[in-house]
């Protein structure tokens, strides 16, 4: 093992898989820096929340840097210009995302300078943590190893809360994807930077860097740039899915992250190395994030990490590292345990976005037909949640909804080892996902028919007491007409009776009258003037009859 | 368009398990054969071809394909386990009956694969003695001790054109567990009925060798994890346990753990048959209670009950309760309190 890296009590997580790494084939060459494109398509969703809204308009002249997206909401983000140039569009375009729909997006045609802003590098230690927190919004600081959850939530260490362990994330435990390794290799003390602004602004006491063994040359970077101070480089047994933040969390400190709760409830936070990197660049340089370390790996013609800019078409980075070979079948976007298909391939890279993967035949051939589940239990002995996938599998099948939350279906984290391993290949994943969905479209539908069934409640009480009070003032105006010798016979019931029926022929009456011919609605004036013509000729032709007969 | 994970582990499939599992029984069926005579391969075969024809006549009828279901193993799993249950050399028509219980009434009556409540061996095994216990008690001698013993085309002669001139005392005998239960039953001390060259070194001439490879191709399930260690642990302690509790109550009556553990079924049952995923528990604490009480009752029949061998019954009985034990013994969810686990 590399020195310098600290050897440190490890607890193994339940579950996991070993499937094959694929690593080296990236990472022969260093990371390099994409050209510049013509143009960029830059979403304004790039991160886990409200989308960001737009602050330029067609013709804007932008800056590398310059603010595009405003952070709307709290759990949001900003979003900038990846380059100089002019807002050619601000429309809906094909992003990556497993739906394959549409998002908005701001176009961006590139003037070929690349200016940037002004960059304005943080005080970070004499900064108010509030003002901080704010800056690191703004400048579109989010999560990098996938989930992009916006930064300055989880740098908020809270009023009360403790968190003493920072972990940085350098597992990379998804096959074929080796962003972080190249990063921790080329740029370990900027890693470390950032992570120093990290333990400050959560008061950290420790900072832990968990990597995994399959990963020597970024161990020993990261333990040469970590030789002096007290970060604790740990070289992490690989196992998929190791670097899942809980997952990690319990490797390396033994603390059990509870089912429902995040991993500060245990006093840990997690980042990914590359979101370190770009907080680096945020505080140091005072660049807003505006490119990110893509790997581009597969069936490529050179496979490699290549540091990119946010809005780049993906295609155009494929061509980047050789392009697809022939017999390429597809793109992945992200690993192949958790990643989903690329439905589209001109579809920007985004924040989220780590990597390319270009599958084949040989790599990724065609899933056999799945065959009945023979209850194995190799998914319940892979899985990391300790779920019991099959049984999960059953009740999702089956509809059994409620069964599977009683059998923990929000736990599941979509690994994807227990699809994995299954010998039967049932793509169980999927049934899980399709369970969550419909769970959460019943709960929608179960409060907006409780909302509905509450109005229907309050408006006949409404109509019920509306009744009540107008036979009470009928009777009232009875009882005073019988007072005052008006209408001797009139009882207030029949009264009562004679105004809604009155009320009941008025109605009548109104409702026939407001009843239109709905289909001669809006016509267009050519149409409207030939229907008044048909019109014309009927009222002649009438009174032609009427004459003639008479 | 299915979803994340692209890939899937190599080499895992159902058939890769089930040949798995066949090949485990091969040692078994090798010293069979070295001690028992070529019968064996005949009973194999024969349950091999019904087990493929109900197979097939179910999957049309069901209108499935028969590709993917024919070729992955599960009924060329369930056939060896029956004929490997069955005395070898009984007429044809006797494990034709066997298949067609175990195969048509217990796998595809309840769904196919997968779907079976009931192990369909064992539900084969139960059929056939209860309806002709006489055949099921005639186990051919070890060759060693048989007046003859019939090479390979008497025994196909014996298997289709039924006994014919030989009479069957001249090949077969009472196994030892039938054999203690008689005498035992009749009066006669365990231990002193134990001497009888029948019972061998361990418990049983020939068979106990057949244990022993039933035995080392269930290690090698284990260590290719087709299985894990709970059920088999579980059974044969059990097994073990139970045994041992009842000889030192009444050592005159009753047989030691040894004798148990290599006599009938028990080395098959607790490696190839309690262990068949889909009619066992799956949770690690419901295979412990599962097998555990399996064996139990496995001796608690021998030792009590109308026939000779408990396995299958008690192989039966705890398939009942398999999703009750399930139900019960989920394991807790990584990050959840053991008493905030709601109940399934």
């Amino acid at each position: 093992m590399a020195t310098g890296v600290v050897a440190r009590r490890l607890y193994r997580f339940p579950g996991g898989v070993h499937p094959e790494g694929h690593k080296s084939v990236s990472t022969a060459t260093p990371i390099a820096e994409m050209p510049l494109l013509p143009r960029y398509v830059v979403p304004l969703r790039q991160h886990i929340g409200e989308p960001a809204s737009p602050v330029v308009q067609p013709g804007d002249r932008v800056l590398r840097g310059q603010l595009i997206g405003r952070p709307e909401g709290y759990v949001s983000v900003g979003v900038h210009a990846p380059t100089s140039g002019r807002v050619l569009a601000v429309e809906m375009r094909p992003v990556p995302h497993p739906s394959g729909l549409m998002d908005l997006c701001v176009v961006i045609e590139a003037d070929g300078e690349d200016r940037a802003v002004e960059p304005t590098p943080l005080d970070w230690h004499r900064m108010d943590a509030s003002a901080l927190r704010n800056r690191l919004r703004e400048m579109g600081l989010a999560g990098l190893g996938g989930a992009v959850f916006p930064s300055f939530i989880k740098l908020n260490p809270g009023a009360k809360r403790q968190i003493p362990i920072l972990i940085l994330n350098g597992a990379e435990c998804e096959p074929w994807i080796t962003c972080d390794d190249m990063l921790m290799r080329e740029r370990a003390s900027e890693i470390l930077m950032g992570a120093q602004v990290m333990r400050h602004m959560l008061c950290a006491e420790e900072v832990l860097v968990g990597i995994e063994d399959n990963k020597p040359e970024a161990l020993a970077c990261m333990a040469e740039a970590a030789a002096g101070s007290d970060v604790e480089v740990v070289a992490v047994p690989t196992v998929y899915p190791g670097g899942g933040g809980k997952q990690l969390t319990y490797t390396l400190t033994g603390r059990v992250t509870p089912s429902k709760g995040l991993t500060t409830d245990v006093g840990v936070q997690v980042f990914n190395v590359g979101t370190a990197y770009s907080l680096y660049r945020a505080v140091h340089l005072g660049e807003p994030l505006v490119s990110r370390v893509v790997t581009v790996t597969g069936h490529v013609g050179s496979p490699r990490s290549l540091e990119v800019r946010l809005g780049s078409p993906i295609a155009e980075v494929i061509g980047a590292a050789g392009g697809a070979l022939p017999g390429a079948t597809g793109e992945v976007i992200g690993g192949p345990m958790m990643g989903f298909d690329l439905h589209d391939a001109s579809a920007p890279v985004t924040k989220a976005v780590n990597c390319i993967l270009v599958k084949n035949a040989e790599h990724f051939p065609p899933k056999p037909p799945p065959l009945p589940c023979i209850r194995c239990g190799e998914c319940a002995r892979a899985c990391p949640a300790e779920l019991q996938p099959y049984e999960l599998y059953w009740y999702a099948r089956h509809r059994d909804f409620g069964k599977t939350q009683s059998y923990s279906l929000f736990d599941c984290i979509e690994c994807g080892c227990c699809s994995y391993v299954c010998p039967s290949h049932i793509p169980l994943v999927d049934f899980y996902r399709f369970a969550k969905s419909e769970i959460w479209a019943r709960e929608r539908e179960k409060q907006a028919a409780d909302l509905a069934r509450e109005r229907h409640e309050f408006r006949s009480y409404r109509l019920a007491r509306e009744k009540q009070e107008k036979a009470e003032r009928l009777a009232k105006k009875a009882s005073e007409r019988l007072e005052s010798g008006a209408v001797a016979n009139d009882d207030p019931e029949a009264a009562r009776k004679k105004a809604i029926l009155a009320a009941a022929i008025e109605r009548a009456k109104q409702a026939r009258a407001a009843v239109q011919p709905k289909n001669v609605d809006d016509l267009p004036a050519d149409k409207q003037r030939e229907i008044d013509a048909i019109e014309a000729r009927r009222q002649q032709h009438a009174s032609a009859a009427q004459t003639s007969d008479t | 368009m299915p979803g994340s994970p692209h890939i899937t582990a190599q080499h895992t499939s159902v058939r890769s398990v089930m040949l798995k599992v066949l090949a485990a029984l091969i040692p078994g069926i090798l010293v069979h054969a070295w001690f028992f005579g070529p019968g064996i391969w005949v009973s194999l075969l024969v349950c091999t071809v019904f087990a493929y024809v109900f197979e097939t006549l179910a999957l049309a009828m069901r209108n499935l394909p028969l590709k993917p279901f024919l070729t992955d193993g599960s009924v060329l799993v369930t056939a060896w386990l029956l004929a490997l249950s069955l005395p070898t050399l009984a007429p044809w028509w006797l494990y034709a009956v066997g298949m067609l219980f175990a195969v048509l009434v217990a796998k595809h009556l309840y769904g196919g694969l997968g779907q079976n409540l009931f192990n369909p061996a064992m539900v084969g095994y139960a059929a056939l003695i209860v309806s002709f216990p006489a055949y099921m008690t005639q186990w051919p001698a070890p060759m060693d001790l048989a007046g003859h013993t019939p090479d390979l085309l008497e025994s196909i002669d014996l298997v289709f054109a039924g006994q014919g001139a030989v009479s069957p005392d001249a090949y077969t005998a009472a196994t030892p567990l039938d054999t203690l239960r008689t005498l035992v039953r009749a009066g006669g001390d365990a231990a002193a009925v134990m001497q009888e060259p029948v019972f061998g070194h361990l418990g049983a001439r020939g068979q106990e060798m057949v244990a022993l490879m039933y035995l080392l191709g269930g290690l090698l399930l284990l260590t290719h994890r087709v299985i894990s260690w709970h059920i088999p642990v579980a059974f044969l302690g059990a097994v073990a346990l139970t045994a041992t509790g009842l000889h030192l109550l009444d050592a005159s009556r009753h047989a030691g753990p040894l004798f148990h553990l290599v006599a009938g079924g028990t080395m098959l049952g607790a490696f190839f048959i309690l262990t068949d995923p889909v009619s066992a528990s799956a949770t690690p604490r419901g295979k412990l209670i599962y097998a555990g009480l399996a064996g139990f009752l496995t001796v608690i029949i021998r030792a009590f009950g109308g026939y000779p061998d408990g396995v299958a019954f008690a192989v039966l009985l705890m398939n009942m309760a398999v999703p009750f034990i399930d139900a019960h013994t989920q394991p807790r969810v990584f990050g959840q309190a053991g008493k905030d686990r709601e109940r399934p």
